[in-house]
């Protein structure tokens, strides 16, 4: 990887940006979207613009492809040069001719990056009708070609595939396509991996490493993920607020930033080496026994009938005072399993006790007394409020459901604020008015106020910026601690589980392949399965701050 | 932990504010308060009884002046704005006259459908069981045209604003179950609903506090274009003399009356089919206006 930035330098840098700045509409939290932003990219050379949500990293990427929402964000200072071709104001028609053919861009969502009527040749061909005089032959050839290069199998069949016969892997491999056929210098790609599995993720950065290897591309990727940043880039850009922190090699960020927002980030990012654990032996809070969950579809005047297993014999112990993970990619049945503990849907067969009750197969009236026992929060913090009631309503609605007066319900509502680290008086605030980690904060608080047995963790800190997600996990800790609490941990991320969790259960097509103590697991899988998705986790083997003093 | 303070976001602009600020909004809503004040002001607005019959002055032209006897023998000099039927009654007045009930038809249509609706739409959206029968059920009735239905109402009651309202609520209602159901459908998916199940709030509370909620703006959108329609099918029906009896005065009625003298006197079909278009418009334009304010979905996008 050192070698390709040393070439780099020989040839200059592909696209330089100089004192870059996006104004943001009247009325917006800050002035410019981005500020000031310098740096460039060179030729061969992958460059990761990382930040959190807000930082202005994508605004960057469009200002560059030209792509700035019309009448919201405008350019308002600085120069962007192409090969050294000054592209800042250049006019719509000129700015097409280089899009596609000098540099293109791949984005985050696949599925709507694709047009779902048109057939993927289609899509990856409209460059070359647009950019080439090639006759309908050779633009069928060149798509061959450059499908065949990015691995998907079969494209002699494939290219008359539509976007949803294929797999998320293979759409952002169509979209990779697209983008390379014109070979342009640059390629932009905003958060490519994002919604992929942890497996396709690594396939694809694979791949985006080996055709920038290849054709001697310059990529500038940009990534919430330091995992990733590890594991693809070569030099590293770090924005927050609109500006760049720090610019510096992949080691030198990794190991040892120099700025302290860049050290506050790379310390929140969670260590795949989870730490010694006790072993729990207090009482059990949670126990499932073969716990199924299957769909039928199909069936009277719908053909033939198929089922699918989402979840098939789970079997999982929560002990009071521990945190069990169940760990699994798109698709696993780990939500399956979260949600039929909860009792939002219903079970095929199994038990599911809680205490010494079993819960399966209550009917929703005799089950009510029971669900204050188990409280679940949810990954997306901003559908997870009802944006029409205050705050304190959603927290005391729950304990007023079982009896308490709204008075103390409302007294108990502040002591939790204080607890989950909220200004208690922000109770008569409305969701819009607190941010994403403080809107988790609020779920977490509104389950404990039915001072549950269980805490279920559906992906709860996924959609959190890393800095605001180890705080999160921290209050997650502590209540588990504090209030003795059983914590059920759904996440795809082997990270955080490797930091927050005691036991963990591999799922995979709704089976647990594999469960143990975390320690174990991580130092030695057993199931192939388990193997194949550590092997993917982006930045393995990579200590994320070696080089920084330890914070006491 | 850094305590973390709420961040003041910028405040939601006020649905009243950027009703305000919409022009179809304004415009429909002007059109819909005039038409509503002459409704409600019929009798001072310089009109006369609108069933008054008086053979002497059928079929005038608007503008015309007569003088006439009054109940008590007095000469008293009259002026037919818009003219006057061939049984000599004033086209102003009846026009007049019949805003009144094309405007309770319409409201009444719209309230009613939408009661109806909602009640059923919450029953098919949250009882998964009776989901398929209500809806089935549902689109029979939409298979009905209100037409043949009000000829039926009218041959079983007789002709009148109650067969009239039945026979447009009945077709009306399924649209707004079908509204509902989706809504309450995509709703109870929502975490928040689901938090609300593990608290363990009773499924009326549920369905109340945070279902609901969420069916009043595109209810009151559908509610516009219902009260458009029913006003439009009124006097469709009246017209063709199966809704409001000839005696009482509706937009619909009038044009009928004046259809066989068309030719001659284009002015008895002209004034009430006027009104009616301009209200219809207006209501739409009101409709239209509050879709784009109230459901995100059809927000412009910059």
């Amino acid at each position: 990887m050192q070698d390709a930035s040393d070439a780099a330098s020989d040839l200059g840098p592909i696209l330089e940006l100089d004192g870059l700045t996006v104004a943001l509409p009247k009325g917006g939290d800050r002035r410019n979207a981005i500020d000031s932003v310098s740096f460039g990219v060179g030729r061969g050379e992958i460059v990761c613009v990382v930040g959190e949500s807000g930082s202005g990293k994508s605004v960057t990427a469009q200002a560059v492809m030209g792509l700035l929402p019309k009448g919201q964000l405008a350019l308002t200072g600085g120069s962007i040069k192409l090969e050294g071709r000054e592209i800042a104001n250049i006019s719509q028609p000129e700015l097409r001719k280089l899009r596609g053919q000098r540099m293109s861009m791949i984005f985050q969502e696949p599925m709507t990056a694709l047009n779902p009527v048109e057939r993927v040749g289609e899509q990856i061909g409209e460059v070359l009708e647009i950019h080439t005089p090639l006759s309908a032959a050779e633009r069928r050839q060149k798509v061959l070609d450059i499908m065949a290069a990015v691995h998907l199998p079969d494209p002699a069949s494939m290219i008359d595939a539509f976007p949803h016969q294929l797999s998320g892997g293979q759409r952002q491999r169509v979209m990779i396509a697209a983008a390379l056929v014109l070979d342009p210098v640059l390629l932009i790609a905003d958060e490519p991996t994002t919604a992929l599995d942890v497996t396709t993720q690594a396939q694809i950065l694979k791949l985006i490493a080996e055709m920038q290897a290849r054709r001697g591309t310059g990529v500038l990727f940009i990534t919430h993920d330091f995992g990733v940043v590890a594991e693809i880039a070569h030099r590293v850009v770090v924005m927050q607020h609109g500006r760049v922190v720090e610019i510096g090699s992949r080691d030198e960020i990794i190991t040892r930033p120099r700025e302290p927002y860049t050290q506050m980030l790379i310390r929140s990012v969670p260590s795949l080496h989870p730490p010694d654990r006790k072993p729990n032996a207090s009482t059990v809070a949670l126990s499932t026994d073969k716990l199924c969950k299957t769909y039928a579809s199909g069936g009277f005047l719908a053909g033939k009938r198929r089922v699918v297993k989402a979840a098939a014999d789970v079997t999982i112990d929560v002990r009071r005072g521990e945190t069990v993970g169940i760990v699994g990619e798109s698709g696993s049945g780990k939500t399956t399993v979260a949600r039929c503990i909860a009792r939002l849907i219903q079970p095929t067969s199994g038990t599911i006790r809680i205490g010494d009750i079993d819960v399966a197969t209550l009917p929703e009236r005799r089950l009510r007394p029971h669900r204050k026992h188990v409280q679940i929060v949810f990954q997306d913090p901003y559908r997870s409020l009802n944006p029409r009631r205050t705050v304190g309503a959603s927290i005391i609605e729950g304990p007023v459901n079982f009896g308490l007066s709204t008075d103390d319900a409302m007294r108990r509502a502040k002591d939790l604020m204080q607890l989950v680290g909220l200004q208690p008086d922000a109770l008569d605030r409305f969701p819009h008015q607190f941010s994403g980690g403080q809107r988790q904060r609020i779920a977490i608080a509104r389950a404990l106020a039915m001072e549950p047995k269980l805490l279920i963790a559906d992906e709860a800190v996924s959609a959190l910026d890393v800095s605001v997600q180890a705080q999160v996990l921290a209050l997650l800790d502590d209540v588990r601690v504090r209030f003795d609490l059983a914590v059920l941990f759904i996440t795809h991320d082997l990270r955080v589980a490797a930091q927050i969790c005691d036991r963990i259960a591999v799922m995979q097509n709704g089976v647990v392949v594999e469960a143990g103590p975390t320690m174990e697991i991580f130092a030695s899988p057993k199931h192939p399965y388990t193997h194949a998705l550590f092997a993917a986790a982006p930045g393995r083997g990579v200590r994320f701050g070696e080089g920084l003093k330890a914070v006491s | 932990m850094a305590v973390a303070d709420a961040t003041p976001v910028r405040p939601r602009v006020s649905a009243f504010r950027q009703l305000a600020r919409s022009t179809s909004v304004l415009i429909g809503g002007f059109i819909v308060a005039v038409m509503v004040t002459i409704a409600a002001l019929a009798p001072w607005l310089g009109t006369r009884d609108p069933a008054e019959v008086n053979p002497s002055v059928r079929n005038k032209l608007p503008g015309y002046e007569a003088t006439i006897r009054d109940d008590e023998g007095k000469k008293v000099p009259v002026s037919y704005r818009l003219g006057t039927d061939s049984l000599g009654r004033d086209i102003y007045s009846r026009v007049v006259y019949g805003a009144r009930v094309s405007l309770i038809v319409g409201l009444t249509v719209s309230l009613i459908s939408i009661s109806i609706g909602l009640l059923i739409g919450l029953v098919a959206g949250y009882i998964r069981w009776l989901d398929g029968i209500i809806m089935r059920f549902m689109d029979g009735l939409m298979a009905i045209p209100a037409i043949l239905l009000a000829i039926g109402l009218v041959s079983v009651f007789r002709a009148g604003i109650f067969a009239v309202v039945l026979a447009i609520v009945v077709p009306e209602v399924p649209r707004v179950v079908r509204l509902v159901r989706s809504i309450v459908l995509s709703i109870r998916e929502e975490p928040y609903v689901e938090s609300a199940i593990t608290v363990g709030t009773p499924t009326p509370l549920l369905i109340f506090r945070h279902v609901l909620p969420n069916t009043v703006a595109p209810l009151i959108v559908q509610g516009t274009f219902i009260c458009a329609a029913a006003i439009l099918i009124e006097a469709i029906l009246s017209f063709l003399g199966i809704g409001i009896p000839p005696e009482i005065p509706t937009w619909g009625n009038i044009m009928a009356e004046g259809r066989t003298l068309f030719r001659v006197f284009p002015h008895n079909i002209l004034y009430p089919g006027l009104f009616l278009a301009v209200t219809v418009l207006g209501v739409n334009m009101l409709g239209d206006g509050l879709r784009d304010v109230l459901d995100p979905k059809m927000e412009r996008r910059g």
